[in-house]
């Protein structure tokens, strides 16, 4: 995958460590959070920044972002797509990167973001700039700072759904698989039909919940006969819409952001799993 | 052909309802999803043969009067006739004429996607001429009276028990006992009877794969040797196809030749790959005494300039529906008119109009598979979102969907008040759901819950989480 320049980062030829990063200027990462982390599962932001910290980067999250602006580009409304995009530019582009826990809202700035502004050339050089700066969080991680291996342990046997945009947008395939590798205790058995959609998309879910629940009910079908006992994927939409999915067909799977795994932190109740009742409870 | 692309969603929960159909759907992914994958990784060039075949087609378009009056010059020293033909009635009409002029009774017809788009058959048989389909899936639809539901395969929703059903009813000359239960029974039986309509037949009308501007030739693929015996047996050939089937060389089809049966099927060429050059000669043995070229419009050339252009680089391989999700949920029929799955929801609209198709290009999680799939590489999910522009711009998309945006859009742009207001939605559904950890119906969220739990949140947003480890860490 090609990377852009990267002037703020180790020029050493094999910077597969955290420490290597740290001997240079640490590259300073904005963190978009995406609305449905923001919202729904904050312990997915904050194993981002675990990752993107131990990885060596200054990590930044800057206060005026909202949302990527996807619903509106898929539904035809361009206006306020433009918007929304020009307040994440705004507010991304002084830093060195920008990395998302997702390739859907990572997959809309990189590629979509140029796009949205092509008849105006000013707002399209700065759309690109910001563009070329960002990624998916599992990518940026194995392709820009050539991270081999994480601190994590998590017994189990895991399977992976590759969410659509991550896999065909940003080639996001291979890089949380190889992180995964490197998690202890923890053995991966390949979904069949990993690439196909989960029925999710956005706005379609509800616009045509029929169509949409064929497409999850064959998807958590295809999850529970591999026997995993827990299903990861990159995309936490993609992920509502499975665990929902799987708790409505009373299947015992659990559902995390790969990220969590990653980061070490799953301890928190698994996507549509009750509180832990008794003294971990917080507040 | 009449559209009921509006009805898509009432077409679509009957098609998920029809146990039949929903087995029948089930063949998609071994048939031809994997004979695909397999023929497609034994080709290195593959990807780059993707790329010639865009440039080859992308020339073409910017190009297409040249061509195509190039390929009429062709035809005609051939002793062809090119019938230039704007609209579905003009073309009807023209093939009716021929049909008169040769007192036909009966027509053969080979597979044609733009033979159904100009509704050939029932006007042919409304005018006394009777339209006889060859290819073995054309003849069960035909038998069954009903439209194609993909456009390689057309009776894809057919299911053997089917067809046996539909053969014992038609064929009753036949022992009622005989077996009917594998492809090749079928394709004996239908071969049995077709012979016979081939000989009697006084016109051929075939579809065509390319038009060879350089030579003047029609060329079409199939596996059946039904469009040789179609386009050879009847006394005039009648080739219908749209102008965009143009390609400038032979050179130029062999290349898109390569990536063609690859796509559709997995094969690695198709059984018959047939050339048509004008009509029989003084020297040959055979052949059809007169041919004419139907060269159809119906909007395409609207289409030229616009951001649907890229649409018109298709061959009709049919990847893309292999490919789809929805598709493979719905079958072809649900789309309601001529052409389904992506292709059909690009090219639907940008010729039916986007009033009648808005659905098409709505009902799609834009999961890219198609894009990723075609020979072509028609940007399919972009054009549907062009769509999408479209009917959001005239007004078209449905006035809650419009309301929901323009709340969104309103908290979206001022994020001090956004924070607030996820903080107070986030806390809400995040005390509601902490016991079950779900919702199994929520308010406003019907279409949400009615088929799935919704996950409750963890109850505080992370930039409210942030700003407060934020303020721990620089006070600490």
């Amino acid at each position: 995958m090609a990377q852009s320049s990267s002037a703020n980062l180790p020029t050493s030829a094999n910077p597969t460590s955290s420490s290597d990063a740290r001997a240079t200027k640490a590259p300073r990462v904005g963190l978009f959070v995406t609305c449905l982390v923001d919202m729904f599962r904050p312990s997915v932001g904050f194993a981002a920044l675990k990752l993107l910290e131990d990885a060596g980067c200054t990590v930044v999250v800057p206060a005026e972002q909202t949302c990527c602006g996807q619903p509106a580009f898929n539904s035809g409304d361009n206006k306020d797509a433009r918007a929304v995009a020009a307040q994440v530019i705004e507010a991304f582009e002084g830093l060195d990167y920008v990395v998302a826990p997702s390739g859907s809202c990572a997959g809309m700035i990189r590629e979509h973001y140029p796009e949205l502004f092509a008849d105006d050339p000013a707002m399209a050089q700065r759309a690109q700039h910001v563009a070329k700066r960002t990624y998916e969080l599992t990518s940026f991680l194995v392709d820009v700072l050539g991270v081999t291996s994480v601190d994590a342990a998590m017994s189990g046997t895991i399977t992976y759904h590759d969410s659509c945009s991550g896999l065909r947008e940003l080639e996001v395939k291979t890089q949380p698989r190889r992180l995964l590798a490197g998690v202890k205790e923890l053995t991966l058995t390949e979904l069949p039909g990993a690439e196909v959609c989960c029925g999710f998309g956005g706005t379609f879910c509800v616009k045509y919940p029929e169509i949409s629940d064929k497409m999850v009910t064959n998807k958590a079908e295809e999850i529970v006969a591999t026997g995993a006992d827990t299903l990861l994927a990159g995309d936490l939409g993609c992920l509502l819409n499975m665990a929902g999915k799987l708790k409505r067909l009373g299947a015992e799977t659990k559902v995390r952001h790969v990220a969590e795994v990653l980061a070490g932190m799953t301890d928190t109740p698994a996507i549509g799993d009750p509180k832990a009742v008794g003294p971990k409870e917080e507040r | 052909m009449q559209s009921t692309s509006r009805q898509f969603k009432d077409n679509a929960h009957r098609a998920l309802n029809d146990a039949t159909l929903q087995r029948a759907l089930g063949n998609v992914k071994t048939g031809f999803q994997e004979k695909r994958a397999q023929v497609v990784s034994e080709l290195p060039e593959f990807e780059a043969l993707r790329d010639a075949g865009r440039d080859i087609k992308n020339h073409v378009l910017a190009n297409l009067d040249f061509y195509l009056e190039r390929f009429e010059e062709n035809v005609t020293a051939n002793g062809g006739h090119v019938h230039w033909c704007r609209t579905p009635a003009e073309a009807r009409e023209t093939i009716l004429e021929i049909c008169r002029r040769r007192e036909a009774k009966t027509v053969t017809k080979g597979k044609s996607m733009v033979a159904e788009e100009i509704g050939l058959n029932d006007y042919l048989e409304e005018h006394g001429v009777e339209p006889i389909e060859t290819d073995l899936g054309e003849y069960i639809i035909q038998l069954r009276h009903e439209p194609p539901s993909h456009i390689i395969a057309p009776a894809i929703h057919v299911t053997r028990e089917q067809i046996a059903e539909d053969f014992r009813r038609h064929h009753t000359d036949l022992d009622p006992n005989r077996r009917l239960e594998e492809p090749r029974d079928f394709t004996d039986e239908a071969r049995a009877k077709l012979r016979e309509r081939y000989f009697a037949a006084d016109v051929g009308i075939t579809g065509a794969n390319f038009l060879i501007a350089e030579t003047g030739s029609t060329v079409i693929v199939t596996n059946e040797g039904n469009g040789d015996m179609t386009q050879l047996l009847g006394k005039a050939h009648v080739v219908v196809a749209s102008l965009e089937k143009i390609v400038p060389t032979l050179e130029d089809a062999s290349t898109i030749l390569r990536l063609l049966a690859r796509s559709a099927t997995g094969q690695e060429m198709s059984v018959y790959t047939s050339f048509s050059t004008g009509p029989k000669r003084d020297a040959d043995m055979d052949g059809p005494e007169e041919f004419h070229v139907v060269l159809l419009d119906n909007g395409r050339s609207a289409m030229l300039g616009t951001e649907f252009q890229d649409m018109l680089r298709c061959i009709r391989c049919a990847a893309c529906m292999n490919h789809c999700p929805v598709y493979a949920a719905v079958g072809g029929h649900a789309y309601g008119w001529v052409y389904p799955g992506p292709m059909g929801s690009v090219l639907t609209p940008s010729l039916i109009g986007v009033e009648e198709a808005g659905h098409l290009p709505n009902a799609s999680t834009f999961c890219g598979r198609c894009e990723s799939v075609c020979p072509m590489r028609i940007p399919l999910p972009k054009m549907m979102r062009h769509y999408r522009q479209r009917e959001f711009e005239k007004g078209l998309s449905p006035q809650k969907a419009r309301a929901g945006l323009s709340v969104w859009s309103y908290f979206a742009t001022r994020p001090s008040l956004y924070r607030l207001a996820t903080r107070v939605a986030t806390g809400l559904l995040g005390r509601m759901g902490r016991g079950k950890g779900r919702f199994s119906s929520l308010p406003l969220a019907g279409g949400w819950t009615s088929v799935r739990d919704m996950p409750a949140p963890e109850g505080r947003t992370f930039h409210d989480l942030y700003k407060e480890r934020a303020a721990a860490g620089t006070r600490s």
